[in-house]
């Protein structure tokens, strides 16, 4: 039963979401150049499936390779300024100042340092735009570490390292977590512009940019849900890891 | 009489952006193998700062902490250590809890022995059948049970305590004052606790420490010369010798109170 509506409940969200949807544009008469309506995207996916499919796949292992990166560089980060007192109060303002940057402007900077290397390019934005959450989570959660917890293994004569891999690396998991899942979409976001802004770009994003210049609005809205249903299943991937490695910090429901 | 603990004129304070913080003053204590000294004194003395010098956690500015015949310098495998906060590990098991400390300093040891031993401690606390849940599923003094557990699994030479029972309601408490005292028949150690209640300090320890305010030095010791034989009973606290020894502690605390100058975080 509970299981049944765990699936029932967000399917049934997503058939009414659609619902109204379909109802909004045939009420108001929209023909499919203004808006284009649910029932219009079935179509756009079968003629274009083998472009749908290659899209997803490039936008897709893009998008993960950029999170990698941002999961590497930023632990690092925050293992540096969760530590240090010092690093902490250099490298915020710039960590700051960087992240309130349109990320947009940077692409053509990109464009320019690595022409042609549009993976390259890709994944970088990609990791540029979703590395920010997760070092200020890590870092905080290293930071916050109680020094009670520091001292039942410091009093054992326990190493710095041995004391990071027991106590802080696990408590910091579900702080880690929770900047994963929004650096999921963040990281699609990254990718994204890529592929839309740069010319002769690949993925989704270019897909899109096709279907503008071809004035296929149908075709539009579909890259656009494709996008969201990559974006879901990225993210539920991240649950399940967090179920895995943190699934303690989950409260026993009474 | 070789004492355990040894802790000889120590002076120590804490740099403030208002300059030093002296903590402690020409402080001494002395604790015989097996023994149980309860410290107290106003808040914010330097009470903390005691316990962490006896671990090894920091060096005093000033005197020297013998632990066993040898000078402590940095943090000693031969401690336990519990807080107020019972610090469990909340992704671990209970059992994987109390094994903690076994992982540290007795990393060669199987594993099957590490949970023999820690189960042995469980059943001591009464925790037997609790051992597979989480630190989150248990109430506050069984966490607090536990963390005593953990505390003594690697058997330490000395148990340091820092107010562990200060967050518990008064009915737990007293279960865990006499949990203590079935936990040092079975299995000796030499302890520090460090607590506000008087009532713990007389009913626990063999000698009471008052510290005088902040910054703290020896101001009295009693010993305690509890009523009853055997394992102690938690009426004899209801006696006139409780009744007297208490009196002279309160006395104390109030001229350590009256010396110190104003009650400060520490």
């Amino acid at each position: 039963m509970r299981n049944f509506q765990k699936v029932a409940v967000p399917v049934g969200a997503i058939v009414i979401f659609l619902l109204l949807w379909e109802f909004l544009v045939w009420v108001n008469g929209w023909p499919n150049y203004v808006m284009a309506s649910p029932s219009d995207l079935p179509d756009a996916y079968i003629r274009f499936w083998s472009l749908f499919v290659d899209g997803s796949w490039q936008t897709l292992w893009r998008t993960v390779a950029g999170l990698a990166l941002a999961v590497i560089f930023g632990t690092l980060l925050g293992m540096v300024m969760g530590f240090s007192r010092i690093s902490r109060d250099a490298l915020y303002p710039l960590l700051v100042g960087f992240n309130a940057i349109p990320k947009a402007t940077l692409v053509p900077v990109l464009a320019l340092l690595f022409i042609g290397q549009h993976n390259f390019n890709t994944v970088l934005m990609a990791f540029l735009i979703s590395f920010f959450p997760i070092a200020v989570s890590v870092g905080i959660g290293l930071s916050t570490l109680e020094p009670e917890y520091r001292d039942i293994l410091r009093s054992l004569g326990a190493s710095r390292l041995t004391i990071f891999r027991k106590i802080a690396l696990p408590k910091t998991l579900p702080e880690f977590f929770g900047a994963l899942k929004v650096s999921v979409t963040l990281a699609f976001i990254g990718t994204n512009l890529v592929e839309i802004i740069s010319p002769h770009g690949r993925g989704l994003g270019a897909l899109f940019l096709s279907g503008q210049t071809n004035s296929n609005y149908p075709l539009m809205f579909a890259v656009l849900i494709a996008l969201a249903v990559l974006g879901i299943i990225l993210y539920y991937a991240v649950v399940m890891l967090e179920k895995i490695f943190a699934g303690w910090a989950e409260r026993p429901q009474h | 009489m070789t004492n355990l603990i040894d802790i000889r004129g120590v002076t120590h304070a804490y740099q403030t952006p208002n300059g030093p913080l002296p903590v402690l003053d020409s402080l001494n204590l002395s604790v015989p193998e097996g023994e149980f000294a309860a410290v107290v004194g106003p808040s914010g003395c330097g009470k903390s700062t005691l316990t962490r010098l006896v671990a090894g956690l920091m060096k005093p500015d000033q005197g020297e902490v013998w632990l066993h015949g040898k000078l402590v310098k940095s943090p000693r495998k031969t401690v336990g250590m519990a807080f107020q906060n019972p610090v469990m590990l909340e992704w671990r098991t209970i059992l994987q809890n109390v094994m903690l400390p076994l992982e540290i300093v007795a990393a060669g040891m199987p594993k099957a022995q590490r949970v023999a031993r820690a189960m042995e401690l469980l059943e001591l606390v009464g925790l037997t059948g609790f051992e597979n849940k989480r630190p989150s599923e248990l109430s506050g003094g069984m966490r607090q049970r536990a963390s005593l557990c953990r505390a003594i699994v690697h058997k330490p030479d000395v148990l340091i305590m820092d107010e562990p029972f200060g967050a518990l309601d008064a009915f737990t408490r007293e279960d865990l004052w006499q949990t203590m005292h079935e936990l040092r028949a079975k299995e000796p150690f030499t302890a520090v606790l460090i607590t506000h209640d008087l009532r713990e300090s007389v009913y626990l320890g063999d000698q009471v420490i008052v510290l005088s305010g902040r910054p703290a030095t020896t101001q009295y010791v009693l010993d305690v010369h509890y009523p009853g034989e055997g394992l102690r009973k938690l009426e004899g606290l209801y006696t006139p010798e409780c009744a007297q020894m208490l009196a002279t502690l309160r006395e104390q605390i109030q001229i350590a109170q009256w010396r110190q100058p104003e009650p400060a975080e520490q």
